[in-house]
């Protein structure tokens, strides 16, 4: 089973962030580490639906933006730990999810599509009239004291993103190797041939866009106490949604590993554009990446590192055989 | 709120002369993504380069409607470079093209967007011309004249669209690619060359149309994204492809929007979104689709 | 006579304006083998399409093994046992041919465990001549190849009704009599079989019983050379 050999790795990294809390001082590593898992975690989210089965997802920020205002509300209204706020904006995140595909999954993949920008604004715009969340202007967080096993608030919440980093991997490489991830495939190659070969397409396609949400929602939820405010035109900023898809793209959708490594890859170049040049021409490499590979690299880094043979993957057995292949 | 007669016959007055403009600013996708089947996501962004290409024409000292005439062929061009580049890269290839294709339009509504913000920054931009600021007034109502121009020039663009579309060869082997285009080869005709040249007269209404953007309001790097609502909206509640459904769905959320201006304006950005996913999931067809 | 495996009848189906299928009426019997023909635009795809549930059927009732179906999606005909091919092959295109095979058998609820679907698999490509192709990427096969792969999957389902939808449209005659002799196994080991085909040598070698259509109407039903011999159906063919 290669599923120990991932565990092993999981924890590895687990431990190493947990570490990493008391060791490093610099709050700047945990401001930048935390952005790159957030994206780790959008990236590998939005792929579940979007790279295995094909239908593209342009709200990542909408789930994202419900994510963030689930646990504004429940904070302010409950004080709701953060543990339960990420459990909340998790069974949202489904239900969204699932009533988004339920509108649209039975038309052709562009009216999905466009249907999740549509998502997009219509939320924001119901945040932005919901004074109880702070409307338009935005709402301050003020942080509840800290778990004692923690040094630092930044420690912490790097190691929170650090865990649903874990979770949302897990959950990806669960997928693609079981049925559920073979059914997409057969839906992302030829929707009908799957449909007449047994694949029950419509079912497939709601619990990959359940799961999705939910994670998406997920790692939006740590995000108002980690910037201590929250504002829709933040929670719901296009970026959001450009770079986890531009990320999986990248990165390769085929295999789970493609989005994590566009993720981090593209993640570190921003960051470092906007600290030493300007947001705005960090944005601009990612539309000029987001194009080129599609047009030059379809298969993504992974499918450029396959090339020459540095990544292999096994033939895929039988579903319940799972684990033997990737 | 009491109901205010005058308010709500103002906001249908407004409404019908915006929402033909709105018709107009989504005829080329009607044709794009209706007729070709293409997915273009980025039209709404070439429709705002439109905008800021009559306002650097306009600071040279052109009127903003003869600034739109001039870049309707620059924009032709384009248009055919765009077509050219997705279809060798997408479309030929066939099968896979569904997500890298529309993530290439997204990366490109992307690369126009930040582009704009470079080259004029984000601040609001307007023109300025005889026909705009004043108002005709018709008993106690004022009509702003920028709202008129744009309607009479919206009813031109769709008129001589369908037209074309309807009364020349070119333009009736443009509506048989979309049907078939198995007969159409048949018949001599090249398919990508017909597609190409289509998709460059979409594109080319976008000069014009983004000259009467900026005259209907002042304009920002990022206006493209409401118009992704407004037009994707009206084009698939016309049904894909109909030049007559498309005014009178542009109408339909014209009307839909200042009336719901009247109760709040800050819901107004979800209404085209809103009233798209509901054409989705009840009628996708549209309302005068087969 | 036992009952019938497939009865279709009084099945409409209209598109906006255009009648497909004007209350059409089969019947067939378990192990038949069943032809249709017809002129192009005649309405038999739609009626596989019908009976497959990519379609839905206006009017009428289809009913299959005793059990109305006509309102199942396509997935669960297929795990009743109606299994198709297409007309123009649709591979999974990302996957070589053993896992083309392996999705009708992971989700044709037979329950088999991984090391049966293997054999089952092995089995299925031994008899259609694909063994040595089973790791080779779907992209990559031959025209007949595809057409083969197309049959081959349909068998993995382990279907009662086998519907061919032109496996044979565009390939060599000597392809022509491979596919045609792959056919008659098939039907040999009791799966009904109906045959779509345009290469009227191969449909008349073919079925016991023919049906012709025309405008989505059935003009006339018997052996194939009533079939041929009638009137009407020489009309339709040469045009009238």
């Amino acid at each position: 089973m290669r599923w120990t050999g991932f565990w092993i790795g999981a924890a590895l990294f687990l431990v190493l962030a947990y570490a990493s809390t008391f060791m490093v001082t610099n709050t700047f590593f945990f401001f930048v580490g935390y952005v790159m898992l957030q994206f780790v975690v959008l990236a590998t989210a939005w792929n579940i639906l979007g790279g295995y089965a094909g239908y593209v997802n342009f709200g990542t920020s909408a789930f994202f933006g419900v994510g963030v205002y689930t646990a504004v509300a429940l904070f302010k209204a409950f004080a709701l730990p953060l543990p339960l706020q990420i459990l909340a904006a998790a069974v949202v995140g489904t239900a969204l999810g699932v009533a988004t595909g339920m509108m649209t999954l039975r038309l052709r993949g562009i009216f999905y599509s466009i249907a999740t920008v549509a998502l997009v604004i219509i939320l924001e715009t119901f945040v932005v009239n919901w004074k109880f969340v702070g409307g338009a202007a935005g709402i301050q967080i003020v942080r509840p004291s800290l778990p004692s096993f923690f040094p630092t608030y930044e420690g912490m919440l790097f190691v929170v993103a650090a865990v649903l980093v874990v979770i949302a991997v897990a959950v990806a490489r669960y997928v693609e190797g079981s049925w559920i991830g073979r059914g997409l495939r057969a839906i992302r190659d030829d929707e009908l041939a799957a449909e007449c070969s047994g694949v029950p397409t419509l079912r497939l396609k709601l619990i990959a866009c359940g799961i999705s949400g939910a994670l998406m929602c997920a790692i939006g939820a740590p995000n108002p106490m980690y910037q201590q405010f929250a504002i829709p035109g933040a929670a719901f900023e296009l970026p959001y949604s450009v770079s986890p898809l531009a990320m999986a793209l990248i990165g390769g959708t085929a295999h789970w590993i493609g989005p994590v490594l566009g993720a981090l890859l593209l993640s570190a170049t921003q960051q470092y554009l906007s600290v030493t040049i300007s947001s705005e021409l960090s944005l601009l490499a990612l539309g000029v990446m987001l194009v080129l590979f599609v047009i030059a690299a379809p298969e993504g880094l992974v499918g450029l590192l396959r090339k020459v043979g540095l990544f292999k993957t096994g033939t895929v057995r039988p579903s319940n055989e799972k684990g033997k292949g990737t | 709120m009491s109901f205010d007669f005058e308010l709500l016959r103002d906001a249908i007055v407004f409404g019908l002369l915006l929402g033909c403009f709105y018709a107009a600013v989504s005829l080329g996708l009607s044709v794009a993504f209706g007729l070709l089947d293409v997915p273009h996501l980025a039209y709404p962004a070439f429709l705002v380069l439109g905008s800021y290409g009559t306002y650097m024409l306009y600071t040279l000292g052109f009127d903003p409607l003869v600034a739109g005439v001039i870049l309707t062929p620059v924009f032709f061009v384009l248009g055919i470079l765009m077509y050219r580049i997705y279809y060798e890269t997408f479309e030929k290839r066939g099968a896979d093209s569904g997500v890298r294709g529309l993530a290439f339009f997204f990366g490109v509504m992307f690369i126009i967007e930040v582009a704009i913000i470079q080259m004029f920054g984000v601040d609001q931009r307007t023109v300025s011309a005889s026909y705009i600021g004043r108002s005709l007034e018709i008993g106690e109502m004022r009509i702003p004249n920028r709202l008129i121009v744009a309607f009479i020039v919206a009813l031109v663009i769709a008129a001589t669209l369908y037209l074309y579309l309807s009364r020349t060869f070119t333009g009736r082997a443009i509506r048989a690619v979309a049907q078939d285009e198995g007969a159409l080869r048949l018949m001599g005709a090249n398919p990508v060359a017909i597609k190409q040249w289509a998709f460059g007269i979409a594109t080319a209404t976008l000069a014009l149309a983004g000259a009467l953007l900026i005259i209907v309001a002042p304009i920002e790097p990022t206006l493209d994204r409401a118009y992704i609502g407004r037009t994707f909206c009206v084009v698939v509640m016309a049904g894909l492809g109909s030049m007559g459904g498309t005014l009178i769905a542009g109408i339909i959320l014209g009307v839909a929007e200042e009336v719901v201006k009247i109760y709040g304006a800050s819901w107004a950005p979800a209404i085209s979104f809103g009233l798209l996913l509901v054409i989705l999931a009840v009628r996708p067809q549209g309302l005068f689709g087969r | 006579m036992s009952a019938p495996l497939l009865k279709v009848e009084n099945v409409s189906k209209r598109f906006g304006g255009f009648t497909a299928l004007d209350s059409v009426h089969v019947s067939i019997n378990p192990g038949e083998r069943f032809g249709l023909i017809g002129p192009n635009g005649s309405g038999k795809t739609t009626l596989i399409n019908c009976i497959s549930g990519s379609l839905r059927n206006d009017t009428g009732s289809i009913v299959f093994g005793g059990e109305e179906i006509g309102k199942l999606p396509a997935y669960v005909r297929l795990r009743r046992g109606i299994a198709r091919s297409f007309q123009i092959p649709r591979p999974f295109r990302s996957m070589t041919v053993l896992e083309n095979l392996l999705i009708p058998i992971d989700f044709g609820g037979h329950g088999q465990s991984s090391r049966q679907a293997m054999d089952e698999v092995g089995v299925i490509l031994e008899k259609m001549g694909l063994a040595s192709k089973a790791d080779v990427m779907s992209s990559q096969l031959s025209q007949v190849e595809l057409r083969k792969m197309e049959l081959a999957r349909a068998m993995a389902a382990r279907p009662k009704l086998l519907i061919s939808d032109e496996a044979m449209a565009g390939l060599s005659s000597s392809e022509i009599d491979e596919v045609l002799a792959l056919l008659f196994k098939l039907n040999g080991e009791g799966i009904t079989i109906i045959m779509i085909e345009h290469i009227m040598h191969a449909v008349m070698r073919f079925s016991q019983r023919l049906v012709c259509l025309e405008a989505g109407r059935i003009i006339c039903e018997g052996t194939p050379q009533e079939v041929v011999g009638n009137a009407r159906v020489q009309e339709a063919y040469l045009g009238a």
